[in-house]
């Protein structure tokens, strides 16, 4: 901004200059919700990516004769495996480090496949319409009665499940969110007047979608993602706990509840620490959803 | 609205044919049907035979469509598993789902209005935020972990209720409240916020301003108008519960249709798969259906959509 200034009189008091950035930062820090959301996923994220480095065993490592040794804060606990082992002697602490990669990569995946699937078809009903936008809604319909639980296990036990498996499935079930979001935020944007100077420049239609379009649906697009993330990461556990997701010996945490559970009656932490984590890491990226739509909503600007 | 309701029963139908079709499609072309019911073990040849017997050599359209013929007679085949058919199998699992369904729906409703409307009433107190926290955290946890730390407290520390069946009503208790907090969180904070948008509004200044009392204003005027969007929502939220209730069952080992379903896609059992997957989603288009009628009979611009 350097307009001259020109100034009659006694020049005005100066205005605390406040830069664009410092204001979007304070924006961001005074939301707890976001700050703590962000912060959690960052840890959890960092943890996956250096946990060959800071795992303290290997996580595959089988060892019975030391089997169920409880964490180091009950009697029976040692230093030496800090949040104990597991029935067949692996480090628990090693596996749940391991075990965030196959949530974080599940959470990621999934989020751009359906991403990109919910993405292309909202887009395409908001802004051709009409008939396009009939038979979107369509298929929206017909994909939101589908019971997703269900569907999955079924092709799940037909497949085979592996991590993969669970990817391709879950991103092809889960873009029903992004579909509606895009599909509503394009219908409003598709009669604003960039969009129609762009068209009277004689832009194509793709150009106009991709260049003028999309950057404008980005926000909204980043909470339908996290949102979507961890609904992914929340149905791969289940899946995993129900033995149609990740496969053993994988260290998934809604695989570790699983193989638990026959001793949670005598050990109740084999199913409390992978639940707690597993709860969270969902809790800290709705947070961080919930943080950036209250930002990115107008009214939400306080 | 008479046109509204028709149009939209005809749209549900065509959703329903689309379903049988999809469900029956993915099945069918998720892998060979044959060599699943055979067993790993099995030679060609008992996967050949089997083939045959189960009538799956012959074309899939010509399959699908004795299917759906035989589906819209309510005939779903037999269970390759057991001797009955599938709708006796589904007739004698199907109340127990719907029973869980129903309480937990209800347990669900009768926490999320009052926290919902007083988290309205006393916007940013610590009683909004308290509501807040509760749907946050129901958000995060996973129904599987959830349903079984409430075993761990109710039935194995404090030993107040079964650890799992579904033979008397205590059994549905942990089950019901599992399920119930799973779709608690939506209805509250629509709860929420539609009671902050009706407070806000004109009428409810006037009911004020003619003296009426806050509680009347509350009860009488407003809850009446924000409850309706709550409503619907419950009975769409009741249809996902039908699809979640496999997670909840297997972890109570309740025999309702959730575990059915489960059992029967470890056995390889497709009939009695595709008839449950037929089911849920046609509750749940009924459902909507009814939702979508209700939200149209009282804000007529829905009416055109």
């Amino acid at each position: 901004m350097s307009s001259p200034n020109i100034t009659f009189g006694k020049p005005p008091l100066p205005l605390p200059a406040i830069p664009a950035w410092r204001r979007w930062t304070k924006r961001v820090l005074g939301h707890h919700g976001l700050t703590l959301g962000a912060i959690i996923l960052l840890v959890i994220a960092i943890a996956a990516l250096l946990a060959p480095w800071i795992a303290p065993h290997d996580p595959y490592e089988q060892d019975v004769t030391r089997r169920m040794i409880p964490p180091v804060w009950y009697a029976k606990g040692s230093w030496e495996f800090i949040l104990g082992t597991d029935k067949l002697g692996r480090d628990y602490l090693s596996r749940l480090l391991y075990g965030a990669r196959v949530s974080l990569i599940i959470g990621f995946m999934v989020t751009l496949i359906s991403g990109v699937i919910g993405t292309t078809l909202g887009v395409l009903a908001g802004y051709f319409g009409g008939r396009v936008d009939a038979v979107v809604s369509y298929i929206l319909t017909v994909r939101l009665a589908m019971p997703v639980v269900l569907v999955a296990l079924a092709m799940a036990s037909l497949v085979g499940g592996s991590l993969n498996v669970v990817i391709l499935l879950l991103g092809l079930l889960l873009w029903d969110r992004f579909a509606i979001v895009t599909r509503s935020a394009t219908q409003q944007l598709r009669d604003a007047e960039f969009i129609a100077a762009a068209k009277s420049l004689g832009a194509s239609t793709p150009y106009i979608v991709i260049r003028e379009l999309l950057p404008n649906l980005l926000s909204a697009l980043l909470v339908v993602a996290t949102l979507e993330m961890a609904h992914a990461i929340l149905l791969e556990s289940t899946l995993s706990f129900l033995g149609l997701g990740v496969q053993p010996p994988t260290p998934s945490w809604g695989l570790m509840v699983a193989e638990g559970k026959a001793y949670m009656f005598f050990q109740a932490w084999v199913i409390l620490i992978p639940g707690i984590v597993l709860a969270t890491l969902v809790l800290g990226i709705n947070l961080l959803g919930d943080g950036l739509r209250d930002l990115t909503a107008p009214d939400g600007r306080n | 609205m008479l046109t509204y309701i028709f149009r939209r029963l005809l749209v549900a139908l065509a959703v329903m044919m689309t379903v049988a079709v999809v469900s029956f499609m993915l099945l069918h072309l998720s892998g060979d049907l044959a060599t699943a019911i055979a067993g790993p073990e099995s030679s060609a040849a008992d996967v050949e035979k089997i083939r045959i017997q189960y009538g799956l050599d012959r074309p899939i359209t010509t399959q699908f469509f004795e299917w759906l013929w035989a589906a819209l007679h309510l005939d779903f085949g037999r269970s390759f598993y057991f001797p009955n058919t599938v709708v006796e199998l589904i007739g004698e699992r199907l109340p127990i789902t719907l029973k869980l369904g129903g309480i937990s729906l209800l347990l669900a409703v009768l926490v999320a209005i009052p926290l919902g409307v007083a988290a309205a009433l006393y916007r940013d107190s610590w009683v909004d935020r308290v509501a807040l926290g509760i749907a946050v955290v129901g958000q995060a946890m996973p129904s599987f972990w959830f349903a079984l730390t409430l075993i761990l407290i109710f039935s194995v520390q404090l030993k107040w209720l079964p650890v799992a069946g579904n033979v008397s009503w205590q059994h549905f208790v942990l089950p019901a409240i599992a399920l119930g907090y799973y779709a608690m969180p939506s209805l509250m904070r629509l709860t929420r916020a539609g009671m902050l948008d009706v407070l806000g509004s004109d009428y409810i200044r006037t009911a004020r301003a003619k003296g009426l009392s806050r509680k009347r204003v509350v009860f009488k005027h407003a809850l009446r108008n924000a409850i309706i969007p709550v409503v619907a929502l419950a009975a769409v939220e009741l249809g996902f519960m039908l699809g979640g209730s496999v997670v909840i069952e297997s972890v109570y080992s309740m025999q309702g249709l959730g575990q059915l379903a489960w059992d029967s896609i470890s056995r390889n059992d497709y009939p009695v798969v595709q008839a449950v997957v037929l089911i849920i989603a046609v509750f749940y288009i009924g459902l909507t259906f009814v939702a979508d009628v209700l939200n149209a009979a009282l804000d007529p611009r829905m009416r055109t959509r």
